[in-house]
């Protein structure tokens, strides 16, 4: 085959496939909807963390503002410290409440942020004091027994 | 001594694990000459030739070309004799996914920065030399066995080597591709001012175009000389070859293990 | 009885003593390829020609491929997920298995069966009809010329037939998703975004398909060069070729899959 049409294969390939690896970051990946380069880190112990992962999103309001990047165990308190990085575009007060919420029923679980109403904003390093555990499947499902339960003793 | 003999091999021994194959080979080819190694099947002689190519080293002995022991050349020396020998294969080996002129062009493209412009001169140089220029846009698949030989030919004369190497240059060719391959041999030696070894069990053919003949038999040397020398031999093994008789003192069977290894080999070849 | 099992010790033993050769053997060979690659971005266009073959002729049947397996993840997770429920995170589900496993493994086996048996079929053959022996008597390195080529064209392609097999896939599992099934377009797409990351599942994906690329080119040249000289020694190295690689790939994913995602 002449050179100039192999050329032009290869690099039509070359191109798709980078394309295809484009396409894969920005539509597929999380590439286009967060970016890390500006960011600024925040810590929250928790007494139980459940499920909670490295890189499970932060979100506020239903739009992911930050990652999880680090999860270890504070020796001294014996509580969970979860580490993690949120978009500086988004500030929140000092006074803002962490939870481990879980997406859907059995989906995976993020850290929800619920701003308060304190004027000083939180600073990268920065500790938030209120939190609140993860719920754990067991403590759950008895919670919605006892509903049910509640339920039908209301309807009686 | 060396000025004279483009290639010394001096009580050449080669083992392939434990078989001997070659035993003792003493030869001298003079520079300018045709000289032909014959011989059965099997019985040593592309081994010899790629001891001299430096493909495979010997067990003891040396192989000398131009007054330099192949077998104590570093790589980059060897490659640098490599350049000016060219070997004909037996099946011509020519690179399958490249077409005739490519094959010609091979050995220009890969050690000279010339101008593709004075390549395809060149090439079709070459090309004409075999009688093949009008077939440069051809793929190997689409010659015939004479043609690809004689391509194969006209890439092993591309960068006017000093010395030719011919592995069977006549196998499986019909009466007339044999004749015109033979005189190509003779005629490409005398204008390239080349030396050229030709490895062949064609009696016949070889008798007409070489300056000398070694026989082997079983990695041993038996005979030597020049055609006039054997055809008046009128006994002995040379007899036997020379006039294609079967039975002779040449035995037609070998012993056991060398026959079956001997297969193998034909197959290997195929 | 004493006889037979000393016997079968002894095939065992050769067995194991040739596996190691070989391995080694495999090892110097791959070494020499890497140090004798310079001329394959020297003359790029040796490489460029390689990618063709390995690369652009293996196009089809990985777009293909691509789109049939998300559409059959499509269908599949769709399935399940309405058990649940939860069939909005179709998308998670499609683009997750994608891009962490199917692609690049998918990719992997169908390139080792489409390319890499190609590719040990036409070394074999070179050797065979001792185009190898002719090129070394030229004083050309054939492990430069020949085998350094292929090899990076293969390492080129890979990821990049990877990436097209699961973009075409994600497409797919739209189709049957969004298109037939009517899940909820949005839906679809933010769950997917929410959920792929793209360092850790898209870059870890493109990661493991390098490594598979170079484990495959590397298995079908060695085979091919290793291959016994005759019609029979090529097509056994080709089929063990397919056998080996396939091997490697789903072993190497494993321990890849370890090592990213357990963090081990
Ligand atoms: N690679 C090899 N390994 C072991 N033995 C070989 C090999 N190649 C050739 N031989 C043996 O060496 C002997 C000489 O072979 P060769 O030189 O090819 O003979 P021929 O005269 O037909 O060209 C044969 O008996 C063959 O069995
Ligand atoms: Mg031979």
């Amino acid at each position: 085959m002449e050179r100039k049409t192999l050329d032009l294969w290869v690099g039509l390939f070359v191109v798709a496939g980078l394309a295809a690896v484009l396409v894969l970051a920005m539509k597929v990946g999380n590439l286009s909807t967060f970016n890390m380069s500006e960011s600024y880190e925040l810590k929250a112990d928790f007494g139980n963390i459940g499920g909670l992962k490295a890189r499970a999103p932060v979100k506020s309001a239903g739009v992911v503002v930050g990652r999880v990047t680090n999860i270890s165990f504070d020796n001294a308190s014996y509580r969970a410290r979860v580490t993690m990085v949120v978009d500086k575009r988004y500030q929140f007060p000092k006074d803002t409440f962490a939870k481990i919420l879980t997406a859907g029923l059995l989906g995976e679980q993020y850290i929800g942020l619920d701003p308060g109403g304190d004027e000083v904003n939180l600073k990268s390093g920065d500790n938030i004091a209120k939190t609140e555990p993860a719920m754990v499947l067991e403590s759950l499902i008895s919670k919605f027994m006892f509903d049910k339960a509640a339920d039908g003793d209301a309807k009686k | 001594m060396p000025s004279e003999n483009l290639v010394e091999i001096q009580e050449l021994n080669f083992t392939y694990d434990v078989r001997p194959v070659l035993q003792g080979i003493n030869m001298h080819f003079p520079r300018g000459k045709v000289v032909a190694i014959m011989g059965l099947s099997g019985c040593g002689k592309t081994t010899l030739l790629r001891l001299i190519g430096g493909q495979l080293k010997p067990s003891s002995g040396q192989v000398q070309v131009a007054g330099q022991t192949i077998h104590t050349l570093d790589r980059e020396g060897l490659f640098r004799m490599r350049r000016r020998m060219g070997m004909l294969f037996q099946f011509g080996a020519l690179y399958t996914d490249m077409s005739v002129f490519d094959n010609v062009a091979f050995q220009m493209r890969e050690h000279t920065d010339l101008p593709e412009s004075l390549i395809r001169d060149l090439v079709l140089l070459k090309l004409e030399a075999v009688g093949l220029r009008g077939a440069h846009n051809l793929m190997p698949t689409e010659l015939s066995g004479g043609m690809a030989r004689r391509v194969a030919l006209a890439r092993a004369i591309a960068l006017d080597p000093m010395l030719m190497l011919y592995d069977e240059p006549f196998a499986g060719l019909d009466t007339i591709s044999l004749g015109v391959i033979g005189n190509l041999i003779r005629h490409l030696n005398d204008a390239l001012g080349a030396t050229s070894i030709v490895v062949t069990h064609d009696v016949q053919e070889s008798l007409k175009i070489v300056d000398y003949i070694y026989f082997m038999s079983e990695g041993r040397v038996i005979a030597e000389g020049t055609p006039d020398e054997l055809r008046a031999a009128d006994t002995g093994f040379v007899h036997q070859f020379v006039h294609g008789e079967i039975d002779g003192p040449m035995p037609f069977h070998y012993p056991g293990a060398g026959y079956a290894e001997d297969l193998a080999l034909d197959v290997a070849h195929a | 009885m004493l006889e037979r099992a000393i016997t079968g010790i002894r095939g065992t033993g050769h067995r194991v003593v040739n596996g190691v050769w070989r391995l080694g053997y495999a090892s110097r060979f791959f070494l020499a390829v890497l140090l004798h690659s310079s001329m394959s971005f020297r003359r790029f266009h040796l490489t460029i020609k390689e990618i063709y073959f390995s690369g652009v002729l293996s196009l089809i049947i990985i777009l293909v491929s691509g789109l049939f397996v998300g559409m059959v993840l499509g269908l599949q997770g769709y399935e399940t997920l309405q058990k649940y429920g939860s069939e909005s995170a179709l998308g998670t589900l499609v683009a997750l298995s994608l891009v962490r496993e199917l692609g690049p493994v998918l990719a992997a086996l169908l390139f080792a069966s489409r390319a890499g048996s190609a590719i040990t079929a036409e070394i074999g053959l070179m050797k065979a009809t001792e185009q190898i022996s002719a090129m070394e008597m030229m004083a050309v390195d054939p492990i430069a010329r020949v085998v350094a080529p292929r090899f990076w064209a293969g390492v080129i392609s890979m990821p990049l037939l990877a990436a097209m097999f699961s973009a075409t896939g994600v497409f797919g599992g739209y189709l049957i998703g969004v298109v037939l099934i009517g899940v909820d377009e949005g839906q679809f797409w933010s769950q997917m975004q929410a959920a792929v990351d793209f360092r850790q599942d898209v870059m870890n994906g493109v990661i493991k398909s390098c490594v598979f690329g170079v484990a495959i080119t590397a298995i079908a040249l060695f085979e091919g060069y290793d291959a016994p000289p005759t019609a029979e020694g090529v097509s056994h190295a080709t089929t063990r070729t397919v056998v080996t690689s396939a091997l490697a790939v789903l072993a190497l994913d494993f321990i890849l899959t370890a090592f990213m995602f357990r963090g081990l």
